[in-house]
């Protein structure tokens, strides 16, 4: 190993370790300014992070080990998928081929521990969460798998670092359309698999109509810290791989790169942050209208590609 | 080759066959012995004891990439009787002998004689005789002895399904289990017949020697696939499977599920190792049989309600899975694709491997809670993992498994056909394989769903039920071959290259023409960083384990009831139950699952007490199947008359078949 990819190493791991609560803070001041506030500062979700590590637990008298085990496998899911998805041009610490099957089925072991600890607490509004997270997850899985055979077919390659460091201005020209289709599919899925408006409303007031909000509401103090954290380096690995797809800049200098990974994440968080200002949450029976129309989208883009 | 005592060391083959002999005959002292229970304890040893032996010989076996033959002089008119253990046969001895071993051990204490005597002596007994009769089906090479041991084994899961025959479910499920079976049983008398029209005698065909592409290898293969196909469960021949695993002993389902569906999958295996350059058609009807039966088989264990019905029907989707594989494998042998030919069937038989692990695993855990619990239907479960926390791991890691979730070995053997479809897309042909991918991974996505809503609703939460109120951890013998094969599946999850290694010989005996190729090694290396990314993902879930722990003993730690939303008075009955969870995912595919609701019914301003009921149907079973039967029924009436209970007469029947085919031959 070379002292250039240890340091990209270095500064991936620190990344990815350090990041992703910004870009809450970022959706957070983004819907802010468009509702006319000030908003939190953008370090909030930092600060309640910490907040939460340093305060007691509550464990409902409910739960067994399982309803531990959640937070713990959702953050070592996510965590362990970030170190697969290459950010930005620079590739990622761990590649293999197949490394993308393995991305897509880490968040499956994570989101059944999710689930099997919301609904270890015995409430039925837990038990609702989870079944629209089952269900809903399961409705989008075929459009991230189209999504990588696109990829793949593109690149001629089986790792997530060869599929999406082939994605530049020249793939762009020839499977254009192609691309388009697919951004609009995974955008569909980003937003519904980390639980954005309009599948979800992380602000909501009320537990009925809530997906993953409502599957951690009996998660305190430093289990609720971990699960804000997963939920959070979720959202910038699946962005990280969004990014790579939709502004596929590259520079060449290594420390330059690093920064315009780092400048299209913050765009990616305002863009996020528009769609939550401008959009309201789907009522729950249009959700899986919109994400098969996602998968449609991204059978589509793979049919261009594939024929 | 004949018994020979090498130096101390015995031929690995006799052992394994002795082996299956005695675990044939270990049930027969019971049925002479007086005293309970000391007929099944002799059975279980030997069993086990046999099953430790044959399974190290078929190791060996597997390894030594030979072809042993036993040749029987046995005076009938159709050749001789041969059994014949090369690595294919050796493959699929393994789970043979450990699940009939484990079964075994899980019966002392799920179905012990002092509670149930009248009926305990007829179970060990066929249930040594089914065991038996599947590991001697390996060996047959005569068609018509392959029969005979094929109906012993159809007959002796006949009789352990109906063990509780006072129950009229559990007649209904044997009934239904007896036609299909003989059904194909009868395509089976037409594929062996046309088989020897082709070669001559009776005996099985070497690897290669006939042609796929005469008329006559057509109807040999439809036989094939409607005689294995009806065995292993592929859809529509699957209509059997989910009532006759749903009512047998938990024990049985676990022998029946994990490994006597496999040999439906050994004949079809074997049979397409007899013709060489199958054309594209073959393969093509294999992939899309899997995989429609892999998608409508999770579906519709999503719907289900019944613990074991929802069990059976995640069969369904395995052996679909595994179908998939073999489909693609025989298309990849059609067009020459050799990755797709390793792939293919390196994930096949991976997945008959693990499937064989995890199914008897949950199996026998549905046992345990059934014995807890007192019930099979999970809406009134709940909490269980409170009295039986070991139950509940060793389930957790057998549902996490079958989801195909890294890093189980249920994973492993799906990664491999998913890379086998991806790498189509730089071959130049069949490059539509690849769509196979996002159906496969919506079939995980369905597993998840079926599974989060097993063990959710029978471990999580508070008890719905007085019954599922106060579970009693499961006895040793209960929990040791839970352990086992939870173990064995965190195995071949965290060192599936090891597993592969098993896997190939069974891979160069079907196709030949891979052994001299580089695939074992590449894939072994990829499975190589495969393991290390399992290991890195448990190594980091301790790490975050430990660091939370540290945490949590700084802060304040109190118990309190789940939060009720401002709600104070909830019961166990609010609880999102079995039905309510997937109500959604049913409600998006109800295009193929169809589930019957009942709902109430509101009048009134003041609506009284009312029950929704739902009962999820078998569409095949119920819309067609069904029907056609009243209808043959009706118009095969007048048969009726030839049926009349004296034996005399039947005997008679025979005697004047037997005379008119006689006169016939001649």
């Amino acid at each position: 190993m070379t002292n250039s990819t240890l340091i990209n190493c270095c500064i991936h791991i620190l990344l990815a370790l350090f990041m992703p609560p910004l870009l809450l803070g970022v959706i957070g001041k983004t819907k802010a300014a468009f509702a006319g506030r000030v908003g939190a500062p953008f370090l909030q979700p930092y600060f309640d992070i910490i907040r939460l590590l340093q305060k007691g637990t509550v464990f409902s008298t409910t739960t067994s080990w399982v309803f531990r085990a959640g937070p713990i496998v959702a953050l070592a899911t996510a965590a362990v998928a970030a170190l697969l998805i290459p950010f930005g041009a620079h590739p990622s610490p761990i590649s293999f081929e197949g490394d993308m099957i393995l991305y897509a089925y880490l968040f499956a072991l994570g989101r059944f521990f999710t689930m099997a600890a919301a609904l270890d607490t015995g409430s039925s509004f837990e038990g609702m969460g989870s079944a629209r997270e089952a269900t809903y997850s399961c409705l989008a899985e075929p459009t991230l798998f189209f999504a990588l055979i696109t990829l793949s077919r593109l690149s001629g390659s089986y790792s997530l670092n060869g599929m999406l460091s082939n994605v530049s201005s020249g793939a762009w020209l020839y499977a254009g359309a192609s691309l388009l289709l697919l951004i609009g599919g995974m955008f569909i899925v980003l937003l519904a698999e980390n639980c954005r408006i309009p599948f979800d409303d992380p602000n909501t007031h009320l537990e009925l109509t809530m997906i993953h909000e409502v599957m951690v509401l009996d998660h305190s103090g430093p289990a609720f810290a971990i699960i804000q954290y997963a939920a959070s380096l979720k959202l910038f690995v699946l962005g990280a791989f969004f990014v790579q797809l939709a502004l596929p800049f590259a520079t060449g200098h290594p420390y330059l790169d690093w920064g315009v990974f780092i400048a299209t994440m913050l765009l990616l968080a305002i863009v996020i942050g528009i769609v939550e200002s401008v959009m309201a949450r789907l009522r729950l029976v249009r959700v899986p209208q919109l994400l098969v129309a996602a998968t449609i989208l991204a059978a589509f883009s793979t049919l261009l590609v594939i024929r | 080759m004949y018994s020979t005592l090498q130096g101390a060391c015995v031929d690995p083959a006799l052992v394994a066959i002795s082996a299956a002999l005695v675990i044939g005959c270990a049930g027969i002292p019971g049925l002479f012995l007086r005293k309970p229970g000391l007929g099944q304890i002799f059975s279980t040893v030997a069993t086990i004891l046999a099953a430790l032996a044959g399974l190290p010989s078929s190791l060996l076996l597997l390894f030594s990439h030979t072809t042993t033959t036993y040749s029987l002089d046995w005076g009938l008119p159709f050749g001789p009787c041969e059994l014949v253990i090369d690595p294919l046969s050796a493959f699929f001895l393994l789970p043979v002998f450990l699940v009939s071993a484990a079964g075994s051990l899980f019966a002392v204490g799920y179905w012990p004689s002092a509670e149930h005597r009248t009926t305990e002596r007829g179970l060990t007994f066929f249930y040594g005789l089914l065991s038996s009769s599947m590991a001697i089906l390996l060996m047959a090479r005569n068609g018509v002895f392959f029969l005979m041991v094929w109906e012993i084994m159809a007959l002796s899961a006949y009789f352990l399904l109906v063990t509780e025959h006072e129950r009229e479910d559990v007649r209904r499920a044997g009934t239904v289990y007896l036609i299909a079976t003989h059904t194909g049983t009868a395509a089976l008398f037409v594929y062996f017949s046309f088989l020897a029209a082709q070669t001559g005698s009776f005996m099985l065909p070497t690897a290669g020697s006939l042609s796929a592409l005469s008329p006559v290898a057509a109807i040999i293969a439809l036989a094939a696939f409607v005689g294995f196909g009806a065995k292993a469960g592929i859809m529509p021949l699957h209509i059997w499977l989910p009532s006759a695993h749903a009512n047998a002993p938990s024990h049985v389902s676990a022998v029946m599920s994990g490994v006597m569906l496999k040999m439906g999958l050994y004949g079809i295996f074997r049979t397409l190792t007899f013709f060489h350059d199958p054309p594209l058609l073959w393969g093509a009807v294999l992939t899309v049989a899997g995989i429609v039966t892999a998608l409508f088989g999770i579906a519709f264990a999503v719907a289900q309600r019944d613990l074991k019905r929802l069990l059976a029907c995640s069969s369904i989707e395995n052996i679909g899975i595994i179908t998939t594989g073999l489909g693609v494998a025989l298309l990849g042998v059609s067009s020459h694709t050799l990755p797709l030919v390793y792939l293919g069937l390196a994930g096949a038989l991976l997945h008959i491997l693990n499937h064989s692990l995890f199914k008897p695993l949950l199996f026998f855990g549905s046992g345990a809670i059934i014995h807890a619990s007192g019930t099979r239907e999970m809406n009134l479960m709940g909490g269980l993992a409170k009295g039986m926390p070991r139950v509940a791991l060793f389930v957790l890691v057998g549902s996490v498994a079958i989801c195909g979730i890294p890093p189980l070995n249920g994973f492993a053997s799906e990664f491999l056909l998913y890379l086998g479809f991806f790498r189509q897309l730089t071959e130049n042909s069949l490059s539509y394989l690849v769509l196979l991918a996002p159906l496969l991974a919506l079939v995980g996505g369905l597993a998840v769903v079926a599974f989060s809503k097993l063990y959710s609703s029978v471990f999580l939460g508070t008890p719905r039920s007085p019954g599922a109120a106060h579970p009693h951890e499961a006895g040793l013998t209960m929990q040791l071959p839970l352990a086992v094969l939870a173990l064995l599946c965190l195995l071949i999850g965290v060192v599936p290259q090891v597993a592969l290694r098993l896997v190939y010989p069974a891979i160069a005996s079907f196709y030949p023409g891979l052994a001299s190729t580089e695939y074992p090694a590449e894939y072994g290396s990829i499975l190589d960083k495969l393991s290390l990314v399992g290991v890195l993902l448990l190594t980091m879930a301790v790490v975050i384990t430990l660091l939370w722990y540290w945490r949590l003993k700084k802060g304040r730690v109190t118990s309190a009831p789940t939060w009720g939303c401002g709600y104070q008075r909830g019961t166990a009955r609010i609880q999102y139950g079995a039905t309510a969870f997937s109500e959604i995912a049913v409600s998006v595919f109800s295009g193929i699952i169809r589930q019957k609701i009942r709902r109430p019914a509101m009048a009134g301003l003041f609506p009284g007490g009312s029950r929704c009921v739902d009962h999820p149907t078998e569409t095949l079973l119920e819309r067609i199947i069904a029907p056609l039967f009243t209808l043959a029924g009706i118009s095969f009436a007048f048969l009726r008359r030839l049926q009349h209970g004296l034996m005399h007469v039947y005997m008679m029947y025979i005697f004047a078949t037997l005379f008119i085919l006689m006169l016939w031959a001649h």
